[in-house]
């Protein structure tokens, strides 16, 4: 049970993995001009859509949190709504910290904007699919022992490496190298990215050494 | 001997002070002036024999006039700036007689250092920047003291550090002080109005102008601002009227010079002192009847050093050229000539370059340097065309020949030149290893006192009668002796520890002896203990906190930053970052003491949803264990359950979110840095003389705010007192024209606001002296620790009052913000998460470090305020002078970090070790970046930036550690009352 749960996990980080690298070398197929460093801003779009996508269908399809009962159709828009206002809210929150950084106020209101966004697909959109609008959960899981399955470890590790690799991301933006991916916020989205993509690979490998100590309890 | 861990703290800072002061002194080595003998007559070695020539050429020019514009960029000439406000000089930069350069000053790029490089030649040591407060005069060999020797009449109006730098050597001199910086058009009219009177005279034959408007109104307004053309037009006259005089008054004899030049330029601030492109190039024009006009159209001006002013002017006016001057020879200037005058000029400045080599190396005495050989050879050959002059050959070959000597001598004066320069930065390296060695102990054994200082006793036994008694003490001193003794007599070079007394000499040995052994026998000891079975092992990293996880992060992530010349430059980015995570850290441990020690409750969720995003700001909450925090935390879960109570609850918890906008707020008041300095900021918009009724606003508000914010724990008479100082620090600033009161909209005259300022210090010292009282009675006859937390936080509020006094009008937000945060920290964030001491002294390091550059301080020495230092004064007084200035620079550190003791103080009821911790904590927190730093120095003496980036960060944290042991000591003060209470 543990050991087809764990690949299933795996096969659907690598699938997020592929996708992430697919965004940075599919478009200039399609688009003249486009790359990660250049058109920054359209692969920032470009790759938030397609994790989001991705995400959402790997949730439809694999379905991690079992919930027995059916739940009316009614209740499902309502919290699919509930869902987009709380995506929407992340991104308004991650903006904000980003500003309050030191990012930038009224320059670059856009950079910073789909900065915030990308990030929210990071974290708060995992959350969303894997526990819906549901803050006690949210909270249940980040804190100690909260997580009750290995889909919830997972959740955590991603979301934090990828918080982590935007705070790391911020570190090369003083040097004076005068590089192109010095350009704000080219560095942050980048090392958000990675740290998504490190998250996603870490998971099962931390998950699959640590499997006989993760003993979770139901609910 | 056993300590405890305040005292030991203090008596290690003051151990590092001495390995600071050893090392700074090393590292800066200061140069005191040389004897000043000029006998380069150049007829020297073979020349002699072979030529008839055997003084100093005649002069070529018979009047020179320099004209000093100080803070003159090379644009301002050049540039589209100059065509279109200097029409006159441009017109003569392009079609006249004349001959343009851009002169690269080298950092430092303050005005003192500036004119003793114009003048001497030579490259002045940094140190020279701390000395242009008070500039001693000039001992080395000049060319003003060359000029007044050779019978010449110098006249001098302008800047009066000249008048400092060279007394008594001028006729006549007018000095303007550069003290009122907000003053652009007095300063230029002192000079002007003798101009007219001067020019008509014959008596004179060196000219030196120095107007600094164009200083003030870079500083004030920076370069793009309309006033600069202004202040372009109005010099572009005054050099017009000099030029036509100096051109009527040509007779057949001799042609006029008139050299128009910048001391260093200013940066897109406006500032200067730093090494940017826009501070270091400067104009250098000459004028003269006797140049070619020039008939190409005009390129690029050709670049040449500062310090090449020196010599052309010593051979244009026919004086010898200074003696330590490493400046070449500026070429076309004294290209008219024959040739023959030309090879003697160039041989002169050859010859005086190649002795002062040969002084500073002693490589070269014995023939060795490849350098040395080859000007040997352009001698040789000048001698053989000397011959062929002599002999009457005057063909074409001879000047083919000569052309030939000429370029290649040309050739080795710029490599004499550059070779010098480079010369110039050595390192005293004994002292300095001394010092670092001093200090690299002091932080091992700081160390490895971590676990014993930060017990709950707080006591650290020093070992250091062992020891003192032990065969290696004796061994290491002696060993130690012996190595000074063979480093002193061997060495060439002087040495600032050898020439300290022996018993001195000794005296430091055997301290880094008893270092050495203490950290030995300390190291023997933790292993000794180790090997205990029953001792329980150290904290391991699970029972971490988040804050403890950030602050040893953060601690890390800035001391391996400073590495990097662009960290440094940059270094107020890595503290706001820091402290901003900090911030959001101790939000989510407000929010889980809020939420999740208590009942669930479903009602909260917006809140909630920040906690959540901040968990995942922080770490891996998994693997941490919040109720199993480390002992000393044992009381945290039964206090915080008594914590929530209400509307306090969500005021603690939006209280991290108030913190993060006063410092986002804070941030965009001063920019401050390198690379994002010219950024429009808030600050310069208040400073613009448009905005001076939100200027006076602003002020007062604040000034009300920091009433309100400090009076609520003083006695009413420090409340009384402090409301008049704060009235008298608005009426400072209204004296000298910063603010206007809403009564007086046209500011009349302008004071030095001798009185206001005053009358202000009379309250700061009462205010202080009532605190100090009050602690004195406590420990004296009462131990009431009321009294003296009442006498601490009116000592605080003093020096909170001297800060106001002290900050530009524009800054009085910090102040108030700094106020504000230790305000809602105190009551809402550490004591409700009951944080214990050490955090919190990290904390207020932190936010001390985020501060020093909230206020407009930067890592370059150009953000100093010396303004500070004249607050109150008539002229310049050392020692107020430079305690203002550094209380006035460090403001933010030491008010955060005289906040620390009231607060660790009037905690000392629920921890008594609680000070001693938090003096131990700041001692460490201060060692471990300068120690690692100081490595780091001297492992990059050689980098690029050195001057420019790291000596002025040295400069910081050395004063930095002088100014924390000062704070140390007085914490300890504190601190030894308890120590008695405790005994009694
Ligand atoms: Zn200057
Ligand atoms: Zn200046």
């Amino acid at each position: 049970m543990k050991e087809a749960e764990i690949r299933r996990l795996s096969a659907a980080n690598l699938l997020c993995v592929l996708s992430v690298i697919l965004t940075a070398v599919v478009p200039p197929f399609f688009w003249d001009g486009f790359t990660v460093l250049g058109t920054h801003l359209a692969w920032l779009c470009v790759c938030s859509v397609c994790v989001s996508t991705l995400n959402i269908i790997l949730h439809l399809v694999l379905k991690p949190n079992l919930s027995p009962k059916r739940i009316s159709f009614a209740h499902k828009i309502s919290r699919f709504l509930k869902c987009c206002v709380y995506f929407f809210m992340s991104c308004i929150l991650f903006h904000a910290i980003i500003v309050l950084y030191g990012a930038p106020l009224i320059e670059s209101v856009t950079e910073t904007f789909l900065f915030a966004v990308l990030l929210s697909t990071f974290t708060t959109l995992q959350c969303l699919c894997m526990l819906g609008p549901n803050i006690q959960a949210w909270i249940r899981v980040f804190s100690k022992n909260g997580a009750t399955s290995i889909w919830e470890s997972n959740l955590q590790i991603t979301t934090i490496c990828s918080i982590f690799g935007a705070w790391f991301g911020a570190f090369p933006i003083p040097l004076d190298w005068d590089r192109p991916w010095q350009v704000w916020p080219i560095s942050c989205s980048l090392g958000a990215t990675f740290g998504y993509v490190a998250g996603l690979i870490i998971a099962p490998l931390w998950i699959h050494w640590n499997r006989k100590q993760l003993t979770y309890k139901s609910r | 001997m056993r300590l405890r861990s305040g005292v030991f703290a203090s008596s290690c800072l003051l151990m590092e002070a001495l390995g600071v002061a050893l090392f700074l002194r090393g590292f800066f080595r200061h140069y005191a002036g040389t004897i000043r003998t000029s006998c380069n007559h150049g007829s020297s070695l073979f020349l002699g024999t072979v030529s008839n020539w055997t003084k100093i050429p005649p002069p070529l020019f018979k009047k020179v006039v320099i004209v000093l514009i100080d803070s003159l960029r090379d644009d301002f000439l050049f540039g589209p700036k100059g065509k279109q406000f200097m029409p006159y000089t441009a017109q003569a930069v392009e079609k006249g007689t004349s001959y343009s350069f851009i002169a690269e000053a080298k950092p430092p790029t303050v005005t003192m250092p500036r004119i003793k490089a114009l003048m001497t030649g030579s490259i002045p040591g940094f140190i020279d920047v701390i000395m242009n407060l008070n500039s001693p005069a000039l001992l080395d060999d000049n060319l003003i003291w060359q000029a007044k020797t050779s019978g010449k009449r110098i006249i001098f109006y302008g800047d009066d550090t000249w008048i400092k730098l060279f007394p008594k050597y001028f006729v006549e001199y007018d000095g303007t002080t550069s003290f009122f910086v907000s003053d652009f058009t007095e300063v230029d009219n002192n000079v002007t109005r003798h101009l007219d009177r001067v020019l008509k005279r014959e008596d004179w034959d060196l000219l030196i102008l120095h107007y600094l408007g164009l200083d003030h109104i870079g500083h004030l307004t920076g370069p793009n601002s309309p006033l600069v053309g202004l202040k372009l037009s109005e010099m572009d006259n005054i050099l017009k009227k000099i030029h036509i005089s100096l051109i009527s008054k040509e007779e057949a004899s001799l042609p006029n010079l008139l050299v128009v030049c910048g001391d260093h330029g200013m940066s897109e601030t406006g500032s200067h002192g730093g090494s940017s492109e826009g501070e270091v190039r400067t104009p250098l024009l000459f004028i003269s009847s006797a140049f070619e006009k020039r008939s190409d159209p005009l390129t690029q001006p050709e670049l040449v050093q500062q310090t090449d002013l020196a010599s052309t002017l010593a051979v244009g006016l026919g004086l010898p050229i200074p003696r330590n001057s490493v400046g070449k020879l500026i070429w076309p200037v004294v290209g008219g000539k024959t040739m023959r005058e030309q090879l003697r000029f160039v041989h002169l400045n050859g010859f005086q370059l190649s002795r002062l080599l040969q002084e500073n190396t002693p490589a070269y005495e014995k023939g060795k340097s490849a350098k040395k050989k080859s000007y040997a050879q352009k001698e040789i050959s000048h001698g053989n065309w000397i011959k062929l002059y002599l002999e009457g050959n005057n063909s074409e070959i001879l000047l083919n020949f000569g052309k030939k000597v000429l370029k290649q001598y040309l050739e080795a004066l710029k490599t004499l030149s550059s070779s010098l320069s480079k010369q110039v930065a050595q390192y005293d390296v004994y002292s300095m290893l001394v010092g670092a060695v001093i200090i690299m102990e002091v932080l091992l054994l700081l160390l490895l006192s971590i676990p014993k200082a930060l017990s709950s006793r707080a006591e650290f036994e020093v070992p250091l009668s062992p020891p003192l008694f032990s065969l290696l003490f004796y061994l290491m001193c002696l060993v130690l002796c012996a190595v000074h003794v063979i480093v002193c007599t061997s060495a060439e070079s002087l040495c600032y520890f050898c020439s300290l007394s022996w018993l001195t000499a000794v005296g430091v040995m055997m301290l880094i002896s008893v270092l050495m052994c203490g950290i030995l026998s300390t190291i023997a000891r933790v292993f000794e203990n180790s090997r205990l079975p029953l001792k329980n092992p150290v904290v391991s990293s699970s029972n971490w906190s988040e804050i403890d996880l950030l602050i040893v992060t953060g601690t890390l992530v800035h001391v391996l930053s400073l590495g990097a010349s662009s960290f440094i430059e940059e270094e107020h980015q890595t503290w706001y970052f820091l402290i901003n995570t900090l911030c959001l850290v101790l939000c989510q441990e407000l929010c889980r003491n809020n939420f999740l020690l208590k009942e669930w409750d479903p009602q909260h969720s917006t809140t909630v949803k920040q906690n959540f995003d901040r968990i995942g700001e922080v770490s891996e909450c998994k693997n941490i264990d919040i109720l199993a925090t480390s002992n000393s935390k044992l009381g945290k879960t039964t206090s915080s359950a008594g914590f929530i109570k209400g509307s306090d609850k969500w005021i603690s918890l939006a209280s991290p979110w108030i913190i993060l906008i006063c410092c986002r707020l804070l941030r965009s008041l001063n920019q401050t840095g390198v690379q994002w300095a010219h950024r429009p900021d808030f600050g310069h918009w208040l400073t613009s003389s448009e905005h001076k009724s939100e200027l006076s606003f602003l002020a007062a508000v604040s000034l009300l705010m920091v009433f309100f914010l400090v009076q609520r724990r003083c006695s009413l008479v420090s409340k009384i007192a402090m409301a008049l100082g704060l009235l008298g620090v608005y009426s400072y600033r209204a004296a000298i024209g910063n603010v206007v009161f809403p009564w007086q909209h046209d500011s009349q005259d302008i004071s030095k606001g001798i009185t206001e300022a005053r009358f202000v210090y009379v309250f700061v010292l009462g205010i202080v002296f009532t605190g100090t009282k009050d602690i004195l009675k406590s420990q004296v006859i009462s131990a009431d620790s009321s009294v003296k937390n009442t006498g601490l936080w009116e000592v605080y509020s003093g020096l909170v009052l001297l800060a106001a006094l002290l900050f530009r009008p524009h800054n009085l937000p910090v102040l108030v913000f700094c106020l504000l945060i230790q305000t809602i920290m105190t009551k809402y964030i550490w004591r409700p998460l009951n944080c214990d001491a050490t955090q919190i002294t990290i904390m207020h390091y932190w936010f001390g470090q985020a501060f020093f550059y909230f206020q407009g301080n930067s890592n370059g020495l150009a953000t100093v305020d010396v303004t500070a230092g004249f607050v109150g004064l008539e002229s310049y007084v050392e020692i107020p002078a430079v305690f203002l200035t550094a209380f006035a620079t460090y403001a933010g550190p030491l008010l955060w970090a005289i906040h620390l003791l009231c607060y660790l103080s009037s905690e000392d009821s629920r921890n008594s070790v609680a000070v001693s911790h938090g003096s131990f904590c700041y001692a460490l927190m201060r060692s471990i970046p300068v120690a690692i730093y100081i490595v780091l120095v001297t492992g990059l003496r050689y980098h690029l930036f050195i001057w420019s980036v790291f000596s002025p960060k040295l400069l910081y944290e050395g004063v930095h550690v002088f100014i924390t042991t000062a704070i140390c000591l007085f914490f300890t003060a504190m601190d030894q009352n308890h120590s008695h209470k405790v005994q009694d």
